[in-house]
C-alpha cells in the first residue's frame, strides 16, 4: 500500500466530484473518496471539509458513524465473513475462529504484512449456502472448518507468492 | 427452439450462476442458433441454486436445479438440441417439489424470476406500467388514496402502519414541495426480501412510487439503498433510465401534468437508518440518528418538507392493486391483515428461499407444506419472526395464522420478512445473544438505555453462555428490558429487548440448564460442552499441539485423549482437527 502522505493528493474521481452547494452531498463523497483511495484518509476529509465548508470534526463523526467507511487501508486480500442469522445458526464461529487461527487477525484487522484484512458482513444474501464467507469477490459455501482451511492456505501461498515475485 | 434462463439474482451468482451463463455463451458460440439465452432475477429456490428454465415455445417451461460449469454441455447436447429432458436434474413438473410453488400466491414476485430485469419491454408485456396509465388517464388522486385504503395494504417494513393513511396524511399536509423516499435499507441479518424484488423486478417499485407520487402531489423522490446491495443499485439506475427514456418518469408523463423524479441515494451502512427520521438525516448527509416524533416525517420529513416514506415490498405491491383495484387485494388474508406477505426462509429448513402467501396461513403450513420441512427431518422447535426486533415463536404455538395482531400477540412482530427456523440442535440463550450483539453494535448512542442497557444485558446473556449465570441474572434481563423499551426513542431501543423476552417466556428451562446445570441442551455454547475423540482421530497431533493447557495427549499416530480436567473448552482442537474426530458433547 503506498504512502499517502508522499504522494500529491488529487481531488478524487472527477466525475462525481463537482460539488454544487447542494444539501446532502456529504456522504457521496466520502464514498467517491473510499472507491479511489480503498479508504477515508485525513487528507481528504480535509479536503472535502475545504470544499463544502463541512467542519472536520462534522466529517469525521458521519465517517465513523456509518459502518461502511474505514479511516485505514485494507489488505490485498479482504476476507468477509458472513454472520447473517442463517450462517450463525448454521455454524459462522467455528468458521471465525479457524480464520482467527491460521490467520492470527481478530475482526476489522489486517494483517502486519498487508496481505489479509477480515471484516464482519450482516448477510451476503446467500443464505441457502450457510456459512458463507467471500474471500475479494469470490464465495465460499457450506464450509467446515478443514474445508475452509485448505481455502486459506492456498491465498496465503498465492499471496506470499506473489510478493516474492514483487520483490523480485 | 428452446430457450434458457439462468437465474442471476445475488444468490444465484454467489452459487456461481454467472460461470454457468457464460459457459451457455460459450456453447451459443460453438453452435449459434441452437437456442436463445436469457438472464432472469431470483427465482426463489435458493435451496437449488444454480437454476436454469428451459422453455419451447408452448407448453409449461421447467426447471432444472443444481447446474454447473460442466453439465452445461450435456445439457445442450441432450436437451436443448437433442429434445430429451435430463429427468435426473429436473427440480419441477411430476413428482417433483411439489408444494414450493403451488402453494404460493405471488402479487409481489408475480414478476421475479420470469422476466429478465434488465428489459423494460418484458416488464411491460406483463401488464406493467398500466397501474400508472390507469391513475393518470381516469383516477383522481383521492381515488388512488381511496383504493389504496379498501385495499387494506399495511407498511410492509415491519411497522404496519395502513399504506392509504399515511398517504391520505401526506396529500394533506401543508406545502407545495412534498418528497416520497422508497425504505431501500433493508439491515435485517437473514433477510433478504426487498433486494430480490429491486433485482428480479426492479420496475414494480419504480411503479408504484410514481402512483404514490401522483397521489400525494409529489415531484421528487429518493431510493434509499444500501451501499452493500451493488447488483440492486445497478440494476435500479438501469430501470431509471429505461422508465424515463419510455416517458413513466420525467416530465409531462404519459402526456399528463404530472411530473416526477427518482434520485438513488446509498446508504453507509446503518442498520438504525431504517427508522425513518434517521433516514432522512442520512441522505441531508448527517450521522443517521432518529429524532422524537412528532412532528412526523409526512408534515415535516426530508429537508423539513413533507415526507412519504414506505419500503420496496409496499411499493411493490401498489401497481398491482391499482390495476385490479383495492377489492381485489383485500379478497386476500384475514380481516385484520389484507393481501399477501413476502418471507425470506433460512435456518434449518429444506427449501429455503423466498415464499408469498396470502396472510392468515399458518406457519407450519409455510415451513412444512411448502418448504418441505425440517433439515435431517428433526423436530421444528422454533421460529424466529422480524429479525432483531422481533422474537423467537416456539413450535407450539406455529398453527397461529400469519397476521400482524396474531404474530404481536405471541411477542414476535410480523416484521420485513425474515422467517429463520430453528431446530432442536439451536440454542435459544445463543439466539437472543445473537441478536443483542447486533442492536448493542448497531445502536445509534443518542439513548442513555438503549446504548448501555443494551451492552449490560449482551454482557448478561454473555455470562449466562459461559456457565456463570445466576438466577437473579434472568430478573435482570427482564427489568432492564422494560426500561430499554419504555426509554427509548425509536424502533432499534424500544424492540431490542424482544429476543430476550421471547425466549425467556417460552424456553425459560434453557436459561435454567445453563444456570443451575451447566448445560447447554442444544450442544452449541462450547465452554459448556465436553471435548471428545472418537476414532477417526489419525494421531497427526495437531490438537495436540493446539491444545493451550496441553489436555490432549497421545502418541504419533495413535488415537488421542482429552483430560477433562485440564480441558477449559476453548474449542480450538475442534476446530483445527482435520478428520472430523473431535465432539462436542
Amino acid at each position: 500500500m503506498a504512502d499517502n502522505n508522499t504522494q500529491e493528493f488529487k481531488p478524487f474521481n472527477v466525475d462525481l466530484w463537482k460539488y454544487d452547494g447542494k444539501k446532502g452531498a456529504l456522504i457521496p463523497l466520502l464514498q467517491s473518496a473510499q472507491d479511489t483511495y480503498g479508504y477515508v484518509s485525513e487528507k481528504a476529509i480535509d479536503y472535502i471539509s475545504h470544499v463544502t465548508g463541512i467542519a472536520s470534526a462534522d466529517i469525521y463523526g458521519v465517517v465513523t458513524f456509518y459502518a461502511q467507511f474505514r479511516t485505514k487501508p485494507l489488505g490485498k486480500n479482504v476476507i468477509k465473513i458472513c454472520n447473517g442469522t442463517a450462517c450463525h445458526v448454521n455454524g459462522a464461529r467455528p468458521i471465525y475462529e479457524t480464520i482467527q487461527d491460521e490467520l492470527d487477525l481478530t475482526y476489522e484487522e489486517t494483517s502486519d504484512d498487508g496481505l489479509f484484512s477480515l471484516l464482519s458482513v450482516a448477510c451476503i444474501g446467500c443464505c441457502s449456502l450457510a456459512p458463507v464467507i467471500t474471500i475479494n469477490d469470490e464465495t465460499f459455501g457450506r464450509l467446515t472448518p478443514p474445508k475452509l482451511r485448505k481455502v486459506i492456505r492456498s491465498f496465503k501461498r498465492k499471496a506470499k507468492e506473489l510478493a516474492k515475485q514483487e520483490s523480485e | 427452439m428452446k430457450t434458457v434462463k439462468v437465474g442471476l439474482g445475488t444468490c444465484g451468482i454467489s452459487a456461481g450462476g454467472e460461470k454457468v451463463f457464460r459457459a451457455f455463451q460459450d456453447e451459443l458460440k460453438e453452435r449459434p442458433n441452437s437456442f436463445v439465452l436469457q438472464e432472469t432475477g431470483c427465482i426463489g429456490m435458493c435451496y437449488r441454486e444454480v437454476l436454469v428454465e428451459v422453455s419451447n415455445g408452448s407448453g409449461e417451461p421447467y426447471m432444472y436445479g443444481e447446474i454447473t460449469p460442466d453439465r452445461v454441455g450435456q445439457m445442450v447436447e441432450e436437451d436443448l438440441i437433442g429434445g430429451k429432458i435430463i429427468e435426473d436434474w429436473l427440480v419441477t413438473g411430476e413428482g417433483r417439489e411439489v408444494g414450493f410453488f403451488e402453494n404460493q400466491t405471488r402479487i409481489v414476485l408475480r414478476n421475479c424470476g420470469k422476466i429478465d430485469p434488465g428489459s423494460i419491454e418484458e416488464y411491460i408485456e406483463r401488464d406493467g406500467y398500466k397501474g400508472l396509465e390507469k391513475a393518470l388517464k381516469n383516477m383522481t388522486p383521492e381515488d388512488v388514496i381511496e383504493q389504496v385504503e379498501k385495499s387494506g395494504l399495511r407498511g410492509r417494513g415491519g411497522g404496519g402502519f395502513p399504506t392509504g393513511m399515511k398517504w391520505k396524511f401526506t396529500r394533506g399536509a401543508k406545502g407545495d414541495k412534498k418528497y416520497i423516499i422508497c425504505n431501500a435499507d433493508e439491515g435485517d441479518p437473514g433477510a433478504f426480501m426487498d433486494r430480490s424484488v429491486l433485482e428480479s423486478d426492479p420496475h414494480s417499485v419504480l411503479e408504484g412510487m410514481a402512483i404514490a407520487a401522483y397521489a400525494i402531489g409529489s415531484d421528487e423522490s429518493y431510493i434509499y439503498c444500501r451501499a452493500e446491495y451493488p447488483k440492486a443499485i445497478a440494476r435500479l439506475r438501469q430501470a431509471i433510465a429505461q422508465a424515463k427514456q419510455k416517458g413513466f418518469l420525467g416530465e409531462k408523463i404519459l402526456g399528463s401534468d404530472f411530473n416526477f423524479t427518482i434520485k438513488i441515494k446509498e446508504g453507509a451502512g446503518a442498520f438504525v437508518c431504517g427508522e425513518e427520521t434517521a433516514l432522512i438525516h442520512s441522505i441531508e448527509g448527517l450521522r443517521g440518528m432518529p429524532r422524537f416524533r412528532p412532528p412526523f416525517p409526512a408534515i415535516s420529513g426530508l429537508w423539513e418538507k413533507p415526507t412519504n416514506i414506505n419500503n420496496v415490498e409496499t411499493f411493490a405491491n401498489v401497481p398491482w392493486i391499482i390495476t385490479n383495484g383495492g377489492e381485489a387485494y383485500a379478497k386476500y388474508g384475514t380481516e385484520d391483515s389484507k393481501g399477501t406477505k413476502v418471507f425470506a426462509m433460512a435456518g434449518k429448513v429444506k427449501r429455503t428461499g423466498l415464499v408469498e402467501v396470502p396472510m392468515g396461513v399458518t406457519i407450519k403450513e409455510v415451513v412444512f407444506d411448502i418448504c418441505g420441512g425440517i433439515i435431517d427431518d428433526n423436530e421444528l422447535k422454533a421460529v424466529q419472526m422480524g429479525g432483531p426486533s422481533g422474537g423467537c415463536i416456539p413450535a407450539s404455538m406455529c398453527d397461529i395464522p400469519i397476521d400482524y395482531q396474531q404474530i404481536n400477540k405471541t411477542g414476535a412482530i410480523m416484521g420485513s420478512g425474515g422467517l429463520i427456523v430453528m431446530d432442536s440442535t439451536t440454542c435459544m440463550v445463543d439466539v437472543a445473544r445473537f441478536f443483542l450483539t447486533f442492536t448493542q453494535e448497531e445502536s445509534c448512542g443518542k439513548c442513555t438505555f438503549c446504548r448501555i442497557g443494551t451492552k449490560r444485558m449482551l454482557e448478561i446473556l454473555v455470562r449466562i453462555t459461559m456457565g456463570e449465570g445466576t438466577m437473579a441474572d434472568l430478573d435482570n434481563l427482564e427489568e432492564l428490558s422494560g426500561q430499554i423499551k419504555n426509554a427509548s426513542l425509536c424502533g432499534l431501543g424500544q424492540t431490542a429487548p424482544n429476543p430476550v423476552l421471547t425466549t425467556l417466556k417460552y424456553f425459560r428451562e434453557e436459561y435454567v440448564a445453563h444456570i443451575e446445570d451447566k448445560k447447554c441442551p442444544a450442544h452449541e455454547c462450547s465452554a459448556l460442552l465436553t471435548y471428545t475423540i472418537n476414532d477417526k482421530c489419525t494421531g497427526c497431533v495437531v490438537c495436540a499441539k493446539a491444545c493451550p493447557t496441553e489436555a490432549i495427549t497421545g502418541e504419533k499416530k495413535q488415537l488421542h485423549t482429552v483430560h477433562q480436567d485440564q480441558c477449559i473448552k476453548c474449542g480450538k482442537c475442534y476446530t483445527v482437527c482435520r478428520f472430523d474426530a473431535v465432539e462436542k458433547v
